[in-house]
């Protein structure tokens, strides 16, 4: 508790005196990143809110460089935290420059009026984002992406010890995601701002944040490192995952399993079977797969589309009973998909599987044609 | 760098402009109407007052008295007036988000109406005429009570637009009374409603000069020490709060100020339509920019010299008869204000 920069004990949080989220207690360092997570209307923007106060807390306290932030002036307070918000704003007539210097709003006199320093502030915060090229342009006649971009510059602008971001990776394409959560995770190391920030992308929170905190049904249901919050299914429950799935450490997303006993075999590895799991998954025709190593990136996939897909140990040979397995998973398919996949040492048994399914007589997609040998 | 000092530029040739036009309407006001008066006795009888009073000063005295009892306090009070219209419409765009918003659309000037017919109505029974002190107080009470209505859904209704909607239904309402009590009033309690309502400068006294001038002058210096949360409030309330603006007591001051100032219109010059969102208009377009440190002096200069100019119309163009400024400024506002709005949506649309 001590050497926490940001704090909040025993915090609830709601609208109109009614509790939202009861008992949150977060501890971060100075630098830190600290990533919500829920589902929509879990309360992370309440949280937010609340730790900003725009929203008043029903109990507990947040404390910011040992200050209770409910105690703190205004002024104060706004030197020291910076917010981007989800509300979509239009001011008129306005400059990039000119919104991005409205962060300077706390230093300025009775008028506002920016000195050369005040100057100087803005434009390194422009640089900061990479939005110097359009300072001079009407903020709202920019791109969505480089609209967050400018708000970013307004909240770096007023010089914060601490960020609170609201979904900024809202509205934005991929790229623009990338580039926002790069800039926000080298001020953290290299500035020391810590930042607290609600995100939808699960696996982008896992990449970005040092604690993630789990929202759901009025609680922290879960509050850790990546590392610790990214095991078993934990992911899948928060969300109320049922149909379709989440790889924690891939950070991927799986439609819903084709259920049903297997039409078709795929015999795949190395990845080459993943575009048939997901041809067949867009199809709904269920299907078994094998023999794949564990620790193949492929067997993630078939683990989560494929009906009990035949697994080896990596790093040892394949073994009888996996074979016999497979051999009957492919005496029960109407079809068997060749994936490519080259055939070496230790996958020999796939070789063999594809020679008896031959031999059983079942149709073998696609014909076979030369695969350059690649690893993918 | 190379933008900043071509604004400034701007700025300064706005300002400049609006100083020229200040100048040029007064002496055009001074000097226009069924008396003709040269510029250079103008001069004279402005600047050597007290010579001529005490008769060390020869002089043609009805052009004195015609300057000093009709034309003066009649052009400042549309300077002083004209220029709280449009300040008043700024802020209440600037509190409502909504550029259409203003004194005249939000009910205020309807309020002022209605209390006013019903004053009129009430004493008439007991007074031969009603004073001007009553039939001001009244105007100033009826613009504040509606404000107040309108404000009083501000707590349940979030959505500034919808509010805006209120404050027209209030003006509805408030007009609907007035027809009422109409229907049932004498005819010689009706007329001097009627003038009223049409919005006039005309029988201007030194003492309206006075009285509006100490309203609606302090009214604007305590708007221009505004400026800075105005500006922060141009991005929205939550980021305004973020910043250190306490929004609670800002948006008190910003409506007491914009209600104070519409207020103080309507109860010595009636209704006056579209000033209020013409004139700022014209100065964003004109600076460029919506920053209120420029935009709240530039507001009120050009909403004085608007005034002055519609008034000169009002009294001249049809001379002898004169028409209401409430006539003239819709005339020349509202095209204005469909100009404005229909370059802006090209604007957006590049």
């Amino acid at each position: 508790m001590n050497d926490s920069f940001f704090s909040t004990d025993r915090l609830t949080v709601g609208y109109n005196g009614r509790p939202l989220v009861r008992d949150i207690s977060f501890s971060l360092k100075k630098g830190e990143i600290l990533t919500l997570i829920g589902p929509n209307g879990s309360g992370k923007s309440t949280i937010l809110k609340s730790i900003t106060r725009h929203l008043p807390t029903l109990s507990g306290s947040v404390w910011l460089d040992g200050k209770n932030v409910r105690r703190m002036g205004s002024r104060d307070l706004a030197s020291r935290l910076a917010v981007v918000l989800t509300d979509r704003i239009r001011p008129e007539l306005m400059t990039c420059r000119e919104l991005v210097s409205a962060g300077r709003y706390p230093y300025t006199g009775s008028f506002g009026v920016l000195t050369d320093h005040d100057r100087e502030v803005v434009a390194a915060s422009l640089a900061r984002v990479r939005a110097s090229d359009i300072a001079d342009r009407d903020f709202s006649a920019i791109s969505d992406g480089q609209r967050q971009r400018v708000l970013l510059a307004r909240a770096i602008a007023q010089e914060p010890e601490l960020i609170v971001l609201d979904e900024p990776t809202s509205f934005l394409d991929i790229r623009h995601k990338i580039e926002l959560l790069e800039i926000l995770g080298s001020m953290a190391r290299e500035q020391g701002i810590t930042v607290i920030l609600s995100l939808h992308e699960i696996d982008l929170a896992y990449k970005i944040a040092d604690k993630i905190a789990c929202v759901k049904d009025g609680r922290i249901r879960a509050y850790g490192t990546p590392e610790e919050i990214f095991t078993g299914g934990l992911i899948d429950e928060l969300y109320d995952i049922d149909r379709g799935s989440f790889h924690p450490l891939l950070g991927t997303v799986e439609l819903s399993r084709p259920e049903g006993k297997p039409r078709v075999f795929v015999v795949g590895g190395g990845g080459y079977g993943i575009p048939f799991y997901h041809a067949l998954q867009k199809r709904k025709i269920p299907f078994s797969a094998g023999i794949l190593f564990d620790n193949d990136l492929e067997y993630a996939v078939a683990a989560a589309l494929a009906q009990d897909p035949v697994c080896a140990h990596a790093f040892s040979p394949i073994e009888e009973a996996q074979i016999a397995r497979a051999r009957a998973a492919i005496d029960q398919a109407q079809a068997v998909i060749d994936s490519g996949c080259p055939i070496r040492q230790y996958n020999r048994a796939n070789g063999d599987l594809l020679t008896y399914a031959k031999k059983q007589g079942k149709p073998i997609f696609p014909k076979p044609e030369p695969k350059k040998e690649e690893t993918p | 760098m190379e933008t900043v000092s071509k604004n400034t530029l701007r700025h300064s040739v706005v300002f400049l402009s609006l100083l020229l036009l200040f100048g040029a309407a007064v002496v055009w006001n001074i000097n226009t109407g069924s008396v003709a008066i040269s510029v250079r006795e103008i001069l004279t009888l402005l600047f050597r007052k007290k010579e001529i009073e005490s008769g060390a000063l020869a002089a043609d005295l009805p052009a004195f008295n015609i300057i000093w009892k009709i034309r003066l306090p009649r052009l400042l009070l549309a300077a002083v007036l004209g220029g709280a219209l449009s300040l008043s419409g700024f802020l209440l765009q600037t509190f409502f988000r909504n550029p259409i918003a203003g004194p005249f659309v939000l009910g205020i000037s309807s309020g002022s109406k209605m209390f006013l017919a019903v004053v009129t109505i009430a004493l008439s029974a007991s007074l031969p005429s009603v004073p001007v002190s009553v039939t001001v107080a009244a105007a100033f009470l009826g613009s504040m009570a509606s404000m107040l209505f309108v404000l009083a859904f501000t707590g349940k209704i979030r959505d500034m637009s919808m509010l805006l909607v209120v404050g027209i239904m209030i003006s509805y309402i408030c007009s609907a009374v007035t027809d009422f009590l109409i229907n049932f009033a004498k005819e010689s309690e009706i007329v001097n409603l009627t003038h009223w309502s049409l919005g006039s400068f005309s029988a201007a006294s030194w003492q309206d000069v006075r009285i509006s001038a100490l309203i609606v002058l302090p009214a604007f210096l305590c708007t221009f020490f505004l400026s800075k949360p105005i500006s922060a409030y141009a991005l929205g309330e939550g980021y305004a709060q973020s910043l250190g603006v306490n929004i609670r007591l800002f948006r008190v001051l910003l409506i007491l100020f914009s209600s104070v100032l519409s207020a103080c219109v309507t109860a010595f010059a009636g209704p006056i339509s579209f000033v209020g969102i013409a004139v700022p208009h014209i100065c964003r377009v004109w600076l460029k920019t919506a920053k209120p440190v420029l935009m709240i002096p530039a507001c009120f200069f050009c909403g004085a010299v608007f005034c002055m100019i519609c008034d000169l119309i009002a009294r001249t163009v049809f001379s002898p008869t004169e028409l209401s400024v409430g006539t003239v400024t819709s005339a020349i506002g509202a095209p204005i204000v469909i100009w404005l709005m229909a370059a802006r949506g090209a604007k957006r649309n590049e």
